[in-house]
């Protein structure tokens, strides 16, 4: 389902030593890209528990993602591969919890790469766009009124007859 | 950790009377099975000694008390209420509320109470599919007129009422403001002495605290430890485990690595993995999130195609394995409902291996 | 407009219930509805999850009976696997099982049936529980019931990992034997238990059946239906709780079917009505009728009573002389009188203990060949047991990974759902006149419900305000040196 309006919210972890940097020299450069990436530093890709993807998704983000340097280029040797297997087992459990592949991507980028960071950024907020708002905690509201189940409660209480001791 | 209180401790010797007054307890299961109130009385003889610390107000399972008791006490009399089972219908809200008003100290009991337990598996599924599986698609329902529970039936004599089922299944404290938690499903006869202690002592933590221990299972796990390098996964059915090695190393999920210790690591004593029911280990807000991040740490391959299959095939039902016991109270709580939801393989499983691969920028395939 | 009652919640039992009762403008009973407010779903969320963990799953239904489950879905999982269990296996599983029977059986007695009748179904509520049973009969029988459900704990954790919801059971097998050291335990506290189980019927020989007005109640017509009634049977038709086929016979006492269990679908079904969550089984050949009673109707029992009237006798002998017993003293087979079944339930009590110390000593019981990996692709099975509160019955499909696809579950109070709203109409409408209701009186239409064991019974205790207590300490030849007491008059 996608509205017109709706500007994707993205959470971006990238890590220092290359991705960030790309994103800075992307910023230099002044390469146009979208600006929907609300982007978080961390030490290496590798630093990003499977938690913070899943507060950033049930918070508001629309999408999630996570940027790291190419495998065998970690600045922390292979800390990368440990991100690779927490994103492949975080895609496993967020489809089977109905959310879309789209919302989660890995990006490997090298500190040069800032044009393609850029293109990397509008391609997955293009996605997004498509799929749509996410609004999870919508997913947390009851389709039944509640204080109007538990009032019944109390009314039907009310209507019953006292029983002596 | 000792097993079972041998010597039959005879009833105490203090006048009660002498001492200071009863506390009052109550003691109330909302969506539970009962295994709650059966590991109470697993502390044995001493529940003389609880007896002899606590006028029990209001028990369903043991006492004739009922709810309009309840009602009709002053706020803030009940000392402590140990209140297990989960949030499922508007009847349970309702006697959380109550109960809430009531006590001064609500103590969420066990697993159901504290983050869902079993039955919020039902969180990947809506009421409307738990009713058509329950009422309508079960081999030996015969209901020809497609009959649902309803709020209200007319019967001859008069009206009939039912609770709400809700939607989500929620824990103790995404309703009501919770004291203290005590996890396990159940909690173990010691954990739960041991709370009861504390409690007539004086000497809680402080109030928002879970009353458990700080280290993992693996702990308190006696098999030995070697460096995990795991190449594939196996289910339970399919190996007989050797019975001194960490079975997580055998290639068994064993959830203890992100469970929080209290249960003196029983269930690989019997060669079973654990299976996480004490909930998350202290600190640790998600236990599925954690039993991720320590199963990708052990998992011995860089290359994506192997990681995938090795996920895939050893563990086709991550949120199952991951929040078994946890749903309800993960960050995420519940499954996404709506059409897009279905198109992704809600409520199945394995779905699509579709792309799970990075990309690497500048790549021009998906 | 009718008035309206509600018993809510009813208590003593297991789960969640209530009771309204509607009075007409005499004040007599119109109706009485006995409702089961709540649902959880196990038949819709255990669809996606790895098979194999169905007995983890389907143990937390019930945290009184977890190994009912844990056994039934164990079983439905070698035929869903179409594995064969060793034979050292199935004697360990049925040893577990029975002596789960005997711990449940005991909890149940001393704390829910116990008390309406060994202090009597008039007393006030305070002593109307295991307290007000110790007070009549003496601390003397409050350390036996305690160290009877103290030592089936103990040993249910021993072999199935957990106390509370064991961790045991796999498809060709379970996932841990018993050693020597083990077994010689086991074996002990089997012979105490049937020490225990004789001590238990010779208080209710005492206490009940030597009193005329209990016997009158027993006998009574207020809590009497005339149903059929189920039960799993061995090969010689004699009671089984771990394996065998399921027999129905009808209120005359005449077998109307016996079954495998993988066919129940041809002989039970289940209805809804919108009034109660739960759904109410019946048997599909004889037809739905009502909620009445009789040869024409489809409303079975299970219980403990049922399983005696289905089969003709007891595979052990101190059981069976007592099965003989119950029947010369309550006119012939079947007794229909419901509150029968707390007997009933002593004499399986008895059964469960001897069958306990058979297998103990069994010379296969410390096999290491307790599984056997499957070989075949997984696709359907269904398992039964009896649950102490009647025949259960588990049924999964999968796909060929083993994910289950598809759940059926009839539970063992389900089966007596029918019943147990008739039988609380009845007591409702013979207890209930010109509009004076009062808790005494509700609490004596709740006995007829508790009679089925509705699943839970508080074990040891319930605890009211001040427990009345006396502790005689005596030396090496009897003497009593001291006297402790509380709240004794």
């Amino acid at each position: 389902m996608s509205d017109d309006t709706f500007e994707p919210k993205i959470v971006g972890f990238l890590c220092n030593w290359c991705s960030y940097r790309a994103a800075d020299l992307a910023g230099s450069a002044r390469i146009k890209y979208a600006s929907n990436v609300r982007i978080i530093r961390v030490m290496c890709s590798g630093r990003v528990d499977p938690n913070f993807v899943l507060q950033a998704l049930s918070q508001g983000a629309d999408g999630v993602m996570i940027a790291g340097c190419h495998p065998g280029e970690c600045h922390y040797i292979n800390q990368n591969y440990k991100t690779m297997r927490r994103f492949i087992m975080l895609k496993h459990v967020l489809r089977q919890m109905g959310l879309e592949d789209e919302r989660l991507r890995l990006v490997w980028a090298s500190a040069a790469e800032g044009q393609q960071l850029a293109e990397a950024v509008d391609k997955m907020v293009d996605e997004v766009r498509r799929v749509g708002p996410l609004n999870w905690r919508q997913n947390w509201q009851e389709d039944v009124d509640r204080e109007d189940a538990l009032q019944s409660i109390v009314k039907e209480r009310e209507e019953l007859m006292e029983v002596v001791a | 950790m000792t097993d079972n209180p041998t010597e039959n401790q005879p009833a105490t010797t203090d006048q009660p009377e002498a001492s200071k007054p009863k506390g009052k307890l109550a003691l109330y299961w909302a969506a539970s099975c009962g295994g709650c109130e059966i590991a109470v009385l697993g502390i044995h003889e001493k529940i003389l000694d609880v007896a002899a610390a606590f006028d029990v107000v209001f028990w369903p399972c043991a006492t004739d008390g009922k709810v309009h008791h309840v009602e009709k006490m002053p706020d803030g009399s009940i000392d402590v209420c140990l209140f297990n089972g989960g949030i499922r219908t508007s009847e349970h809200e309702y006697m959380a509320q109550l109960l809430r008003k009531k006590s001064k100290v609500l103590v969420a009991f066990g697993s159901c109470a504290h983050e869902g337990c079993i039955p919020g598996l039902a969180n990947l599924s809506s009421r409307k599919e738990v009713f058509d599986t329950v009422y309508r698609e079960t081999s030996s329902t015969e209901n020809p007129d497609d009959l649902r529970p309803q709020r209200e039936t007319d019967v001859p004599e008069g009206t009939l009422h039912l609770p709400v089922f809700y939607d989500t299944l929620k824990t103790l404290d995404q309703t009501v403001p919770v004291d203290y938690y005590l996890p396990g499903c159940p909690p173990e006869a010691d954990r739960i002495w041991e709370a009861l202690v504390a409690i007539v002592q004086g000497t809680l933590p402080e109030p928002g605290s879970v009353i458990g221990l700080d280290s993992t299972v693996c702990d308190e796990c006696s098999r030995k430890r070697n460096e995990k390098k795991i190449r594939g996964f196996k289910r339970t059915w399919e190996v007989i485990p050797d019975e001194e090695t960490c079975l997580l190393e055998q290639g068994i999920v064993c959830a203890g690595i992100a469970t929080r210790a209290g249960c003196g690591a029983l269930c690989p004593q019997v060669n079973s993995p654990c299976i996480g029911c004490h909930g998350p280990a202290q600190g640790a807000h998600d236990q599925g999130a954690q039993l991720m991040a320590a199963l990708a740490s052990v998992i011995d391959s860089e290359d994506p195609e192997e990681i995938e299959r090795i996920i895939a095939e050893g563990i086709p039902d991550p949120v199952g394995s991951f929040y078994r016991f946890s749903l309800a109270a993960s960050t995420l709580r519940r499954s996404k409902f709506g059409p897009s939801a279905a198109a992704s393989s809600r409520g199945k499983v394995g779905g699509e291996a579709s792309n799970t691969e990075a990309s690497h920028v500048g790549a021009t395939n998906e | 407009m009718s008035k309206r009652v509600s018993i809510d919640p009813i208590t003593r039992l297991e789960g969640h219930g209530k009771i309204d009762i509607f009075l007409d403008d005499e004040g007599e009973v119109a109706g009485a509805y006995l409702q089961i407010p709540e649902l959880r779903g196990f038949e819709r969320f255990c669809v996606g999850r790895p098979v194999e963990e169905m007995p983890n799953l389907t143990s937390r239904i019930c945290g009184v009976c977890p190994e009912a489950h844990h056994m039934a879905a164990t079983k439905a999982l070698d035929n869903v696997f179409h594995v064969d269990p060793p034979r050292a296996a199935k004697k360990l599983r049925e040893l577990f099982y029975s002596i789960f029977y005997a711990t449940d059986h005991t909890t149940h007695f001393y704390a829910l049936g116990g008390p309406d009748f060994v202090v009597g179904p008039e007393a006030p509520a305070a002593e109307r529980n295991i307290l007000g049973v110790i007070a009549k009969v003496g601390m003397d029988v409050a350390g036996r019931v305690l160290k009877m459900r103290r030592d089936g704990h103990h040993l249910i954790k021993m072999i199935g990992g957990r106390p509370v919801h064991p961790n045991w059971g796999l498809p060709g097998g379970v996932s841990r034997g018993i050693n020597e050291e083990q077994r010689a335990e086991i074996e002990q506290l089997g012979r105490d238990a049937i020490e225990f189980a004789k001590f238990s019927l010779q208080v209710f020989d005492d206490l009940v059946l030597g009193n005329t007005d209990y016997v009158g109640l027993i006998t009574g017509g207020v809590y009497t239906h005339q149903t059929y009634n189920m039960g799993t049977v061995d090969e010689n038709n004699h009671v089984n709780f771990y394996d065998g086929k399921i027999r129905v016979t009808d209120p005359e006492g005449a077998e109307h079917a016996k079954y495998d269990p993988v066919d129940y679908r041809d002989y039970v079904a289940e209805r809804v009505e919108p009034w109660s969550y739960l759904k109410f089984p019946y048997l599909k050949k004889v037809g739905w009728k009502g909620f009445v009673d009789g040869k024409d109707s489809g409303v079975y029992k299970c219980t403990p009573l049922s399983r005696l009237n289905a089969a003709d006798g007891m595979a052990t002998p101190l059981a069976q002389a007592e099965y003989e017993r119950f029947y010369e003293t309550l006119g012939g087979k079947p007794v229909h009188h419901t509150l029968a079944t707390h007997w009933a339930r002593l004499i399986e009590l008895l059964y469960a203990a001897e069958r306990w110390v058979e297998l103990a000593t069994d010379p296969e019981i410390t096999s290491r060949e307790y599984r056997v990996l499957p070989t075949q692709t997984p696709t359907e099975g269904v398992g039964c047991v009896e649950a102490p509160r009647g025949t259960l019955t588990h049924h999964y499909s999968t796909d060929e990974r083993g994910i289950v696809t598809k759940v059926n579950l009839i539970v063992g109070t389900t089966n007596n759902n029918a019943p147990i709203c008739m039988s609380v109409k009845k007591a409702a409408q013979g207890l209930i006149h010109k509009g004076e209701v009062s808790e005494g009186l509700l609490n004596k239409v709740e006995m007829a419900f508790r009679a089925y064991d509705p699943c839970f019974g508080c074990a040891t205790h319930s605890l009211p305000g001040r427990m009345p207590l006396v502790v005689n300490l005596r030396n090496a030849e009897g003497d009593v040196l001291q006297t402790l007491s509380q709240f004794v008059d």
